[in-house]
This record gives C-alpha cells, sequence and structure tokens, in this order.
C-alpha cells in the first residue's frame, strides 16, 4: 500500500495545484514534494532485512480477462531509486524558484505528474504496468520541454519524443511476445516480472526479443548512436526539465536493463553483449572528445553525461557482481553529480546571461560559496577518491576489465577525459583573467544553498561511506545475477 | 428493439416540433431520447457469464433482428456518440435554421439504420440499416446548403456510396442465389456445406462473398476502396463528418464482424482472409502515410479515420479468437469515438469562430480556451494509443486479440503505423501549446456550458479508460 501511495500523492498533489495561482503553486509543489520524501524514507526505514524481496506489494486484477494485474511493489533496487526520485524532486523544484514560469501551477504540477510516472517505472512488477509509467513519464517531460523550453524547442522535442516512442512501441512488441510464450506451456498467459523470469527461451527467440526490449533502454540512456536526441534536449529543455531528464530519466533506462532486460532474456544478453560493450566504450570516448570541444557549458555537460553513462552501460553488461553494483552506485551518484552541475550552469546563466565558457572568467572572488560547491560536485563528476563518483566508477571499471582487460583500459580513459574538460571548464569560468562579469556577480542565495549543500552532503556521504547504500540494493543485484547467469 | 422503435417514433415526432415558434427545445429533446435509450441498453447489459455465452437471445421480427448482449453493447456505444457529439451542432441553433428539426430527426433516423446493422440476423435487414444510414449521411453531409465544398461531399459521397450499394447488393442477390436463404444462420451453414455439395454454385457464392467485402469496405472507408474519405469528410460540415468517422464507422465493423463470424465463418475464413489482410495493410498504409502529408486538422483526421478502420480490421482478420475480437473491437470503437468526438466536437467550436480547419488555426488554443486545448490533447494522444488514455488498451486489446492468431507480421506493421501516427497527432499539440495564436484570433472561442460539460465528460471517460480498463471487461468476454 505504501508504494501505491508513493505513486498516487504526486498526482493528487498535481490536481490540487489547479486550485491555486502564482507562487502559493510553487510552495505547494514544493510541500508536496517534501512529503513525498518523508513518505519514501519511510519506507526505507520500514524495509524488513530481506531487501531482495519485494516489499509493500499490491496486486490488483487491472484487466483481468488478459491476465494483466496492476502489481506493484520495491526490492532494494527499487528503494534505492524511488529514494533518489524523491530526493532530487524537492531539489529541483526549489533549484527552479528563481525562474518565473507563465502558467506556474500547470508547470509545477507536470513536474510532480512526472515524478509518480518515474516512481511507477521503478516499482512496476508486471510488463504492462512497467510500459504504461515508461509513457506516461514521457509526457508531462514533452509538455515541459516543448511548451517552456528554448528558442528551437519544437523540432527539438518533437524529435526526442518520437525517438522515445519509436523506442517504447519496440520495447511494447517484445513484451507482447514475451506474454505470449508464458501461456505456450498451457498455463494462463501473464505479464508478470516472475512469470517472465519463468520463461525458457531458445537463443534465437532470445536474441530477437533482447533487441526489441533494449531500443527503448538504449534510446533513454542514451547509448551510442541513440543519443543523438540527447545534447539538443539537454540545451532547450527548461532547467528543471533538463535536471529530470538527465538526474532520473535516463535511470530508466538502466533500471530496465537490470530488472527487465538481463533476467530474462540472459541468453540474448550474452548474444549481443560484445556489440553493446564495444558501442559503450566508444559512447564513453566519443563523449569525452565532443564534450572537450564544447563552447554551451550545458552541451558539455550534457556530453559529459553521454560519456558517464557510457561506463555504466559497459560496467553494467560485464555481467559481473562488482559491476552490477557499480552501476547501482554510480546511478545515484551520477543523478546527485548532474543535478547539481546543471544547476550550478543554470545560476551563472541566470547571473551572467550567457553559458558559453569564452566569455566567463574570474568569478571566483566574488562568489567563494559558489565556487567550493561547484568545485566539490565538479570533483565527484570527475570521479576523485572520497567523493560518490570515485566508488561508482571504480567499480564499473573493475567489472569491464574482469570482461576485457583492453576494453577496461581504453574505458579508463573516461576519468582522464574527463579531469580535462572539466577541469578546464572551471578553470575558464570560475578562474582566469577577470571578466566583465567578475565584478558585478553576486554569490549563491539561501535558497541556491538549500538545494547545493543536500548534493554537496551527498557526494561526501556516498563517496565516503557507500555502504549504507550498497547494502540495501546488494542482495537485490545478486539476485538479478543469479537469474542472468541461470 | 425499444430502442429501434423509440427512435423511429421520436424521430417522427421530432419533425412535428419544427412548427413549434422556438427552435430551442429541439436539441434537449433529442439529447432526452437519445439518453432514455442508453439508459434503456445499459440496464438490458447483462454481466452473467450464461448471459455473454448464450449472447442472449432475443428475437424480433421473425428472427430477423437479434437483441442479444453484442447489439446492445454497440447500440450503447453508437447512441452514447451521438448524445455526446450532438451539443457541437448547435450552431445551427444560433443560425436559426429553419430546417432544424429535419436535421435532428434525419439524426434520429440514421441511428435507427446504425442500430439494425449491429442486431440483423437476415443480410436483407443489414442492407436496409447500411441504406438508412447512409441516406440519412448523404443529406447531413449536404446540410450546409451555402457551402460550396458541403454540396460537393454530398455529391460525392452520394455517387461513390450508390456505386457501393449497388456492389453490395450484388454480392447478397448472388449469395442468395447460391444459398437460397437471407437468414444468417443458414446462409453460413449452406455456405460451408456449398464447396463439397455443388460445383456449379460455388464460384457465384464465392463471388458474392467478395463483392460483400468490398460493399462493407467502402461502407467503412477500407483501402482501396477509400478515396471518397477524405474529400467528403472534409467537405462535410464538421459536426457530421465527426459523425459518419464515428457511428457509421462503429455500426459498419460491428456488423461486420457479425457477418464474418456467422455467415462466413469457419472453413470460408481462408478464402477471403488473404482479401482482408491485404485491405488492412493497404488501409493502414495509406491512412497514416496520407495523414502525415496533410496541411488541415481535418483532412488529416478523415485519414486518421482511415488508418483507425485498419487497426479495426486487426480483429476482423483475428475473429476466430470470437469473443476476444467482439470484445477489442467494442473496447476500441469506444475510445476512438470518444477520443475522435472530442477532436471534431473542437475543431467544429474553433471553425464557429476563427473559419479555419487547418493547423494554424488552431494556434495558440492553449492560451484562449485551455480547456478546449487540452481535450485536443488528450483526445490526440488517445488516438495516437499512448498509455493513460483509452486508445491504449483499445490498441493493446486489438494487437492481444492479433497475437493470439499468431499474426506477428501484422503486428509490427500495425506498430510501425502507430509509430508514424505519433508524429501527425502531434502537430495539433505543438499548434495549441507550443505557437502564439494569430493575429486577429487572439478572442476566446465561445464555448456553452453544455459544450464544456461535454468535453469534461470525454476527457474523463477516455481517462478512466485508460486507467482502469477492467471496468469494461467481461462485457462481451468472460473473465478468466
Amino acid at each position: 500500500m505504501l508504494t501505491a501511495l508513493l505513486l498516487i500523492w504526486p498526482v493528487a498533489a498535481a490536481l490540487l495545484l489547479h486550485f491555486v495561482r502564482g507562487s502559493a503553486a510553487r510552495a505547494l509543489a514544493f510541500g508536496a514534494s517534501l512529503v513525498e520524501l518523508v513518505l519514501a524514507i519511510y519506507a526505507a526505514f520500514q524495509f524488513q532485512t530481506d531487501y531482495s524481496l519485494p516489499h509493500f506489494e499490491l496486486d490488483y486484477a487491472w484487466l483481468a480477462s488478459a491476465g494483466i494485474h496492476f502489481h506493484i511493489g520495491m526490492d532494494g533496487l527499487s528503494l534505492l531509486l524511488v529514494l533518489l526520485t524523491a530526493f532530487l524532486v524537492p531539489l529541483i523544484l526549489l533549484a527552479s524558484f528563481r525562474h518565473e514560469y507563465e502558467n506556474p501551477s500547470v508547470f509545477y504540477a507536470l513536474v510532480l505528474f512526472m515524478q509518480s510516472g518515474l516512481i511507477g517505472v521503478f516499482v512496476a512488477l508486471d510488463a504492462f504496468v512497467f510500459y504504461f509509467f515508461w509513457e506516461v513519464a514521457l509526457i508531462p517531460i514533452y509538455f515541459l520541454a516543448g511548451v517552456w523550453g528554448g528558442e528551437r524547442r519544437v523540432q527539438v522535442t518533437l524529435k526526442f519524443f518520437i525517438y522515445t516512442v519509436v523506442g517504447s512501441l519496440l520495447m511494447l512488441a517484445g513484451f507482447v511476445y514475451l506474454y505470449y510464450m508464458t501461456g505456450a506451456t498451457g498455463a494462463a498467459r501473464s505479464s508478470d516480472l516472475s512469470a517472465f523470469y519463468n520463461l525458457n527461451l531458445s537463443t534465437e527467440e532470445q536474441s530477437w526479443v533482447f533487441l526489441l526490449i533494449f531500443a527503448a533502454f538504449a534510446i533513454k540512456m542514451p547509448l551510442f548512436p541513440l543519443h543523438s536526441w540527447q545534447p539538443d534536449t539537454y540545451a532547450e529543455a527548461p532547467a528543471p526539465a533538463t535536471m529530470l531528464l538527465s538526474g532520473i530519466m535516463l535511470k530508466m533506462g538502466i533500471y530496465g536493463t537490470l530488472r527487465w532486460l538481463m533476467p530474462v532474456v540472459p541468453l540474448g544478453v550474452s548474444r549481443w553483449v560484445g556489440l553493446i560493450m564495444v558501442l559503450a566504450v566508444i559512447g564513453v570516448i566519443y563523449g569525452a572528445l565532443i564534450a572537450i570541444r564544447q563552447r554551451d557549458m550545458k552541451r558539455l555537460i550534457a556530453f559529459s553525461s553521454l560519456s558517464h553513462v557510457g561506463l555504466m552501460i559497459a560496467g553494467m553488461f560485464s555481467l559481473t557482481a562488482v559491476g552490477l553494483q557499480g552501476t547501482v552506485i554510480q546511478m545515484l551518484a551520477h543523478g546527485v553529480n548532474v543535478v547539481g552541475m546543471f544547476f550550478i550552469a543554470d545560476i551563472i546563466e541566470r547571473r551572467t546571461g550567457t553559458r558559453q565558457i569564452p566569455e566567463l572568467g574570474g568569478l571566483t572572488r566574488a562568489t567563494p560559496l559558489l565556487s567550493v560547491t561547484f568545485l566539490v560536485i565538479l570533483l565527484g563528476t570527475v570521479a576523485l577518491p572520497l567523493t560518490n563518483g570515485f566508488v561508482g566508477e571504480f567499480l564499473l571499471l573493475m567489472g569491464v576489465y574482469q570482461f576485457n582487460p583492453w576494453l577496461g583500459a581504453v574505458a579508463g580513459l573516461t576519468i582522464v577525459f574527463g579531469a580535462v574538460y572539466l577541469l578546464r571548464m572551471f578553470q575558464r569560468v570560475m578562474l582566469g583573467p577577470d571578466s566583465s562579469f567578475s565584478a558585478v556577480i553576486r554569490d549563491l542565495t539561501g535558497a541556491e544553498l538549500a538545494v547545493l549543500v543536500p548534493l554537496v552532503v551527498m557526494v561526501f556521504w556516498i563517496g565516503l561511506f557507500p555502504g549504507t547504500f550498497m547494502h540495501i540494493s546488494e542482495p537485490a543485484v545478486n539476485k538479478l545475477l543469479v537469474l542472468i547467469n541461470r | 428493439m425499444l430502442s429501434i422503435i423509440l427512435l423511429s417514433v421520436s424521430g417522427l415526432a421530432n419533425l412535428f416540433l419544427g412548427f413549434l415558434r422556438s427552435n430551442r427545445a429541439i436539441l434537449p429533446a433529442v439529447m432526452l431520447v437519445l439518453a432514455a435509450v442508453l439508459a434503456i441498453n445499459i440496464f438490458d447489459v447483462d454481466n452473467s457469464s450464461a448471459a455473454i455465452a448464450e449472447w442472449a437471445r432475443v428475437d424480433y421480427l421473425r428472427s430477423m433482428l437479434q437483441f442479444d448482449q453484442y447489439a446492445r453493447v454497440f447500440t450503447g456505444v453508437i447512441v452514447l456518440t451521438a448524445l455526446l457529439l450532438l451539443p457541437f451542432s448547435q450552431k445551427f441553433v444560433q443560425d436559426d435554421n429553419p430546417n432544424l428539426a429535419e436535421f435532428y430527426s434525419i439524426i434520429l433516423f440514421s441511428l435507427v439504420g446504425a442500430i439494425m446493422m449491429v442486431s440483423y440476423t437476415n443480410i436483407l435487414i443489414l442492407f436496409l440499416g447500411i441504406e438508412t444510414l447512409s441516406i440519412a449521411m448523404y443529406v447531413l453531409a449536404g446540410s450546409d446548403k451555402s457551402n460550396l465544398r458541403s454540396n460537393e461531399a454530398a455529391l460525392k459521397y452520394f455517387l461513390m456510396g450508390s456505386f457501393a450499394t449497388g456492389i453490395l447488393l450484388f454480392g447478397v442477390a448472388l449469395l442468395y442465389g447460391a444459398t437460397g436463404t437471407f437468414d444468417l444462420t443458414q446462409m453460413g451453414t449452406a455456405i460451408r456445406a456449398l464447396p463439397a455439395a455443388d460445383a456449379t454454385l460455388t464460384p457465384m457464392m464465392y463471388i458474392g462473398i467478395l463483392l460483400m467485402l468490398i460493399g462493407i469496405g467502402f461502407k467503412i472507408s477500407a483501402a482501396p476502396f477509400h478515396f471518397w474519405t477524405p474529400d467528403v469528410y472534409e467537405g462535410a460540415p464538421t459536426v457530421f463528418t465527426g459523425f459518419m468517422s464515428t457511428v457509421v464507422k462503429t455500426a459498419g465493423v460491428a456488423g461486420f464482424f457479425k457477418l464474418l463470424v456467422v455467415a462466413f465463418g469457419g472453413d470460408t475464413i481462408p478464402f477471403w482472409l488473404p482479401t482482408l489482410t491485404t485491405m488492412l495493410v493497404l488501409t493502414l498504409l495509406i491512412g497514416n502515410v496520407g495523414a502525415v502529408a496533410q496541411k488541415s486538422a481535418k483532412r488529416m483526421l478523415a485519414y486518421s479515420s482511415i488508418s483507425h478502420a485498419g487497426y479495426l480490421l486487426l480483429a476482423l482478420v483475428a475473429l476466430r479468437t470470437g469473443a476476444l475480437s467482439a470484445s477489442a473491437i467494442f473496447f476500441y470503437s469506444l475510445a476512438y469515438s470518444l477520443a475522435t468526438v472530442a477532436a471534431f466536437g473542437v475543431l467544429q467550436l474553433v471553425y464557429n469562430q476563427r473559419q479555419r480547419e487547418d493547423y494554424d488555426g488552431l494556434n495558440g488554443l492553449a492560451r484562449t480556451n485551455p480547456l478546449l486545448a487540452l481535450a485536443m490533447t488528450i483526445s490526440m494522444l488517445s488516438l495516437a494509443g499512448i498509455p493513460l488514455t483509452a486508445g491504449f488498451f483499445g490498441k493493446f486489446q486489438l494487437f492481444n486479440a492479433a497475437a493470439q492468431e499468431h499474426y506477428i507480421g501484422l503486428i509490427v506493421f500495425a506498430v510501425v503505423m502507430s509509430a508514424i501516427g505519433i508524429y501527425y497527432y502531434l502537430r495539433p499539440i505543438i499548434a495549441m501549446y507550443m505557437k502564439p495564436a494569430e493575429e486577429g484570433a487572439e478572442a476566446p472561442v465561445p464555448v456553452t456550458l453544455l459544450q464544456s460539460a461535454v468535453l469534461v465528460v470525454l476527457m474523463g471517460l477516455t481517462v478512466l479508460l485508460g486507467v482502469l480498463p477492467g471496468l469494461l471487461d467481461g462485457v462481451l468476454n468472460a473473465q478468466q
């Protein structure tokens, strides 16, 4: 029931927002998202010890004649992602307070609606429920980016929408096939996750189904060369939408692969794993090389995210315990870091009116607080030891190395390249010769600190005590690993 | 049967309302009648498994009409659609049209035809139903007498329609010649026995079946018999276009399904299945690709209605699944009708004010009329089959029925076509939300309270069925 409450509460709050106007809307939205965070933390404390089993399940006959159930619940892995979502959404809302959006009640209602869709994806235990929320999460982000976005928003969001919907339709086709195969032995058809786990398909079937379903996940992550929607969308979308997309939504693809793909069609995975590893590592290098060339801060962060996600994909497909654990930790770390990076880029753009790196410089003297928080989050992204990025990337690289030492060595370049383009950005924006903005720029305000301090705390918490989170996800990940290697 | 009697009598009575000085009473009176008919049908729906299995046989007119669960359910869809569409015809009230009573009477009579098409057990009744509906439609298509395009639409529809009727009737005659009966069940038995019994009559029967497929294909605008659709839909007054693409299509597909299952079922299926499959592929292809190229929202909806005929044909191709197909057609036609009524209703209201039907005519509607824009958005998402709307579960059930019969190739094709659909269904949304209103069109479109209420009902039902599809589960099929 708690899971259902986590799903329904943001929607209810979004509907309530319809009745308030102006700045009351964002206060209400922020309050609602804090309640959601409290609920999620309460759920974490209510967890019984075995994190590998789904808790707080709800099973309701949705379309009884077809054997489809509205089945939701959380195990350790789901819980971590629900916590991440519930943690980031209030910060994203708070980060948007400085902006005056037209129709604020609709804007914030869409953000909350999106939160519900995202949580739905992470707690679904039935394939059609998963697909349902997968698409439900897309609609609000489309409107957020398309209505409140930058100048080229119409073409960019149309491309994004069509890209993702084509992917999800292919995924649906894959799910429908699996759903049919559950009835192949004469049993009643079911789209439940456990029924999918019990399927025994031939290698040939599995490799086709793998491609169909992975198409949706690969577009969402995105995996090179399916990334072409990403930099444009990140750059054109309003800051909160970019943070939602990069901080949480791309985790839908990785989570989906972990939960709905690898354990369901393990033979399909081993059939394609070589190709995907190579593509992922190409993505690592490609994203990093393009990021070095970027002059626009937002686009630089977008390509750096592409590079880091490439490493997550590679670590995940190494199919080793360390690789999967690294993926989970890195999902949290990347969510925290990328939201922080986009927020700082947004702060600088709002103060100076530009996000072109060459036009900036020497901001640090007037803004000590901004510089420190920027540096911490940046070092987290670079994966310096003691920060959150280090734990995840170290485990991921170990996983890739176990899979293939050469690939591991190439993927390791991500840290080197990351240091190059990120530190160079910091140097050019914050240090260096004074620009026209250096004297006039204001330091962080209270609300901005309220966003950045929790993020900085998380950078260190995950970096110093990763065990807090790893012991939640470990049993669930090990269970998945058993299914993958069956 | 009560539905048909009530609608016919009130249609006649309605003609006399034209003598009243004020036209204002007519629309409420007609809506009241429709609500009553709807209530009758809903109360008659019997969810017990026995009733579903037997299809609760109640015969009328010496077994020429049969009001079973199937007929009641589809009558419900048809009458509900008409009821929700009528409020958008209010423009004619404001125009003080002297023929107002006649319009509504024609609509009531056309519904009688539609109900006959879903409750027949005799091919003559099917033919009568199709004709009653079609003739009413010819008149309604041309009801905007001062508009040249409306006249063109009516003439085109009439010429093409009569041609199709001729082909259909030819088919009926040949089948009668081959089997010696008009009764659906007896004809089915005779057709299945014929190839073994009498080789000389068999070709006549096969030609009869093909001609009937063509005739009905015309009526539901399936390719390659769709050429009249875009022009007629574009020329006819928008409300009646909505009527044509919902009521006519629902009745046509439901009647077609019954014909195929009862009369052309069993061993006859392999004969016509390739024809129908070809029609399906062509219909989906032409409907979706044609819609992409359109500049007018109304014309896009015309092509989209062709493509939805294609999706519905999936259930006909998978008719061996019986109740599963029937229930898929029911859910899909309801979802499609709700969405289409909202789309055409909004288009009609916008047209009343701005005199435009192209995409740019919708620009900035989100700012001037948030309710209309939201209704249009939900309707487009439902037509595109995005979750959270009824359209998703409608498509899912159709694909489900087809998958049961292992038409994996057809499903993949239909999925690809739905992906194309996303592109053109987003265009009205982009125009409404992401473009500013054109100069001179910044004023809100006037909407009456009744129209707003109906739009809210349409949105509510679409989302409700999209979230809780189980509500209609078990109406035409047994629970698992």
